[in-house]
Order: structure tokens, then sequence, then C-alpha cells
């Protein structure tokens, strides 16, 4: 149960995104990609989620290639959370969450599934005290639950949370990055692009790190955070440390002097 | 209410809206004399019925269409009149007029949507893979060039009467229509309405962004193509046979979402009875209005439905303080 891309590539206006990346994403574990602004990675989780076709190299699911996959059949397996949390109009919060079932929806009306399905995701976000508010009455914290609800109800097997983080207080980053991690461990595939080098040394189990559109270093915290790679990718002097709970923390005491 | 008894009543109101504009006028003509052998009988048939249907198609596709755009480009300022083929088919129909083709059989409707088909190409090709911006920026070109073109034939009409036939039909109206009017537009029209009653789910996808919509499997580029076409065919054909009606697309999708909600696929047929209902209730108004000629109902129409909408926007503006 692998999400693989193989030699991918990708390119906009010949300006090179991506060039020659191998990664191996699975089921049960929450993968983050990593990487400074710019390094490719929102680029990467488009063509993990069938959002861009790579120009060279594949992305594919179950040794299926994820472009020539129908639109319908992907959506129900990957489940994408986009970046900016977009919600253009004031729906209720349930008509909000019940958008994930589009991929299973056939004709008019909700079935006893799909109804199963929002009330189960709405419960796993605890976000059916407000399931009746308008979405852009919500305060930020609220409604990324909300549309993290909305992947949830799709039932995929793979989430892909691109910055799902962004203008989020520390509480409710935390809140987000616990819910990702519990769906990995009830089995899905998870990952996300995440700019917060603590959060992803606290969370992830796979860390993918991207550099000027090539692959750095993928594997364990423990092989990817290391001082000279992040003194290389980010330009900055860190290094991690046990703390008394014997947890991983990161340190980071400033920019790298040259 | 309930949005079902809500439906059955903007139904219901329809249905009496369409009674009325088969009733009212300069001669009253109530239901017993419809099939009379006499001049009431002759007025029903030849002039109230097909005004009656095409005043309830017309409105109901632009409500429709209106209500399909806001969804699509997420704006509620969007309506018909965005993608410039209302522009190109009023373009089609006074170049019509100029050059005497009207005077032909269908030779008005033919070029009016000839305005409009070759509008809808245009649009296609420009706002291939564009998304939305490309999309709008493409529709208001070509309403600028459309509006351009038309007042130039108007500039260069041979005498004041070519010159005020065109202003008069471009003020848009029914009157006068007859069944074939009926028969030619209705094709076009159910055609355009066919194309955008299944864009629901996909424009409620689009609540999330084009991303978020894409990846719940929605193809973008083909709800593209069922909208330019939906809309250009069903509008294009309203334009050509009653001009230029404003203001219904615009205004009955906001009146709708206030009774709705902001759902767009909850939006679709609403917006269309909802266009019906006002379109024939202006209609039927225009022709109560005392003096010499009618009232255009594009004019009536916007003489109403500005106020209501400034009034809308108001209280808007006081319930988000």
């Amino acid at each position: 149960m692998t999400l693989t891309v193989r030699n991918l590539g990708f390119a906009r206006a010949r300006q090179p995104i991506l060039d020659g990346i191998d990664a191996t994403f699975e089921v049960g574990k929450l993968t983050v990609i990593l990487g400074p602004n710019g390094a490719g990675k929102s680029t990467l989780l488009a063509c993990l989620a069938g959002l861009l076709k790579p120009q060279t190299g594949t992305a594919s699911l179950h040794d299926i290639d994820i472009t020539n996959m129908a639109p319908t059949a992907r959506a129900r397996q990957i489940g994408l959370l986009p970046q900016g949390a977009e919600t253009h109009w004031a729906i209720t919060a349930e008509a909000l969450v019940a958008l994930g079932r589009i991929p299973h929806m056939r004709g008019a009306g909700t079935s006893t599934d799909d109804r199963r399905a929002i009330a189960m995701a709405m419960s796993a976000t605890a976000t059916e005290g407000f399931a009746d508010r308008p979405v852009t009455q919500l305060s930020g914290g609220e409604r990324a639950r909300v549309l993290l609800a909305r992947v949830l109800a799709g039932e995929p097997e793979w989430i892909l949370a691109d910055e799902p983080l962004a203008n989020l207080d520390p509480g409710f980053q935390l809140d987000i990055l616990n819910l990702l991690r519990r769906q990995a461990e009830a089995g899905k595939g998870v990952v996300a692009v995440l700019h917060d080098l603590h959060h992803a040394v606290r969370f992830a189990d796979h860390l993918v790190l991207l550099h000027e559109g090539q692959l750095f270093a993928q594997g364990s915290v423990d092989d990817v955070i290391t001082p000279a790679n992040l003194a290389h990718v980010y330009g900055i002097d860190a290094n991690l440390f046990n703390d008394e709970e014997g947890a991983g923390q990161l340190f980071i005491k400033g920019k790298v002097r040259i | 209410m309930k949005p079902r008894s809500l439906t059955s009543l903007l139904l219901l109101l329809t249905v009496a809206a369409f009674l009325l504009s088969l009733i009212a006028g300069k001669v009253w003509i109530w239901p017993m004399s419809w099939a009379a052998d006499n001049a009431d009988g002759w007025i029903f048939l030849e002039l109230r019925l097909p005004r009656a249907v095409l005043g309830l198609c017309i409105g109901a596709v632009l409500g429709l269409s209106g209500a399909v755009l806001q969804g699509y480009l997420r704006n509620p300022l969007a309506d018909p009149t965005v993608l410039g083929v209302s522009a190109s088919a009023a373009l089609g129909g006074v170049g019509a007029i100029y050059l005497g083709i009207n005077l032909l059989p269908f030779g008005l409707f033919g070029c009016a949507m000839l305005g409009a088909g070759l509008s809808i190409l245009l649009l296609l090709a420009i706002s291939r893979n564009g998304g939305p911006v490309g999309f709008i920026l493409g529709g208001m070109v070509l309403s600028t060039l459309a509006g351009a073109l038309t007042a130039f034939v108007i500039s260069i009409a041979p005498n004041p009467f070519a010159a005020s036939e065109i202003i008069n039909w471009l003020m848009g109206a029914l009157t006068d229509r007859m069944m074939a009017d009926v028969w030619t537009a209705l094709p076009f029209m159910a055609l355009g309405v066919a194309l955008l009653l299944p864009t629901g789910r996909a424009l409620d996808a689009l609540t999330l962004g084009e991303n978020g919509a894409k990846s719940l499997g929605i193809n973008l580029f083909q709800l593209q193509w069922f909208i330019v076409l939906g809309v250009g065919l069903a509008v294009g054909a309203s334009v050509a046979v009653s001009g230029v009606v404003g203001f219904v697309g615009l205004i009955v999708p906001h009146l709708i979402r206030a009774l709705y909600g902001e759902q767009p696929s909850k939006l679709l047929l609403p917006s269309a009875l909802g266009g019906a209902i006002l379109t024939l209730t202006a209609d039927s108004m225009v022709r109560l209005v005392p003096g010499p000629s009618e009232v255009r109902l594009g004019i009536a129409m916007a003489v109403l439905g500005a106020p209501f909408f400034l009034l809308l926007l108001l209280r808007y503006r006081k319930s988000a303080a």
C-alpha cells in the first residue's frame, strides 16, 4: 500500500520546479514534506494528488499511474486538504463536510453511507457542536477542523495536506497535527507539507526534505534532521536533543555563519 | 420555511405570474374568452400566449444563468452579461436590422444567434486552460468590443428611423412576439438549461477553491464547456428573441440566496423560477402603465430592480456591521 514517485520532474515555463524525485510514501505513517520556500513541496503534493501531470517520471498509487486514474476513482482514494483554507460561500459546517462525499455520490441527495461518513468525520474532529453554523462565522481553528473533516468524510485511504497549519494559533496547530497523527495510526497514509521544523520533528514518522526542486534527504527524523542538512538546506545552525521526557526536540540557535 | 415548501411556493407564484401575464393588459382577457372566436380569443392566441411563454422561458433562463455564473466565478456580482454573449447577440441583431435582414423570416434571430455562437467559440478559445480569470477577462473584452461595434452601427444608420428601430430593439421587450418566435428560441434555451442544471454539484465543490474541486474529481475544463455553451445558447437565444433584458440574472440569485442559503446547487432551480416570476410580473406591469406606447421591459426591469437591489445592499451592510 504505497504512493510512489519515480524520477518525477515538473517545470513551469521551462523553469524546473521538481527534478528527478524518487520517494515512497506508506500507509500507517505520517510523512512530512519539508523544504524552504520554493523548494517544490506544494508541487510534489499536487502531483501526488493528481492535480498536476508530471512532465517526466510518474506518481503512482499501488503501481497505477495517478494521472491515468479516473478523476472520481482517484478522488475516492486520495483526499486533499488544499492550501489557503478557501471557503467561498457561507454554507453550514455540515454542508461543507458533506462536500467530501461528492466522489461517492450518484444521483441527488445523500445516502445512509454518506450521512454515516459525515457524522463520523465530524465526531473525529469534534466539529458536531457547530454543524449548523455558517463556516464564514467560525474561528480559524474551528474552520481548519471543519475543512479537515471534509477530507475525512470522503473516507480516502490517503490524506494529503498542504500547509494545514498556516495562520493557526499554536493550540489549533497541535489539534490538527494530533488529528493527522490519529489518522495515520488508524492506518491511513498521511502526507503533509509543513513549514515548522519543530512540529515535523515531533509528529513525523517519515521525512522528505526537498531543496531547490531536488530530493535532498529522506528517512526517519534522526536521519534527515541533522545539523549538516539543516545548515545546507535552510542555512540555520540547529540540532536535535532529547527533552526531559525523552522526546526529540529541535533547537535552532540562529543562522549559519559563513 | 423548509426549502421544499419554499420551492412549492415559488412554483405556485410562477403559475400565478404566468396566468397574470395571460390575462392582464390594455385589454383584460379572462379565461372564459381564451377559446372564443372573437377579438379577445385572437389576442389571447396570437399575442398573449407567445408573450407569456417567452417571458417564462427568458426569465427562467436568465435567473438560472446568473445563479450558475455566480457559483462558477464565486462572485455574487456576476451575471449573464459578464460572458459578453448578450452583447455579441445584440450586435448580431443590430447588424441584421441595419442590413434589413430582419425582414426575412428568422433573419434577426439567426444573426443574433450567429453573434452569440461566435462569442461562445471565441470565449472557449480565449479561456482555454485559463480558469475563471481568463474567462471573465475574455468576456469583458468581448462585451466591450461588441458594445462599441453596436454603437458604431447605430452611428452609421442611414436614417433616424433605422436608428430608433435599433435602439428600441436593444432595450429589450416581449411586445408582438409570435408563436413562431417561441418555437425558434425554445430549443436553444432548452439545450442551454439541460447543460446548466447538472452543474450544481461541481459548483458546490468550487466552494473549496479550484484545487479543492479538482481533488474531489471535478473536471473543471468540462465544467467550463458546459457553462459557456449552456449560458451562451440560452442567453443568446433570449437576447435574439427579446433584446437585452438586464438585472434578472444579477438580482434573482441574490433574492434566492437570502431564502435558500448560499450553497450554489440549491439556488439553480429556484433562481430559474424566481427569474420567471420577476420577468412575467414586470412584463405584465409594463402593459398596464397608461400611455400611447409601452415602457420597454428592459427599462422597467432596471427601474424596478435597481432600487430593490440597493435596499438589499443596505440591509446586508447593516446586518454585516
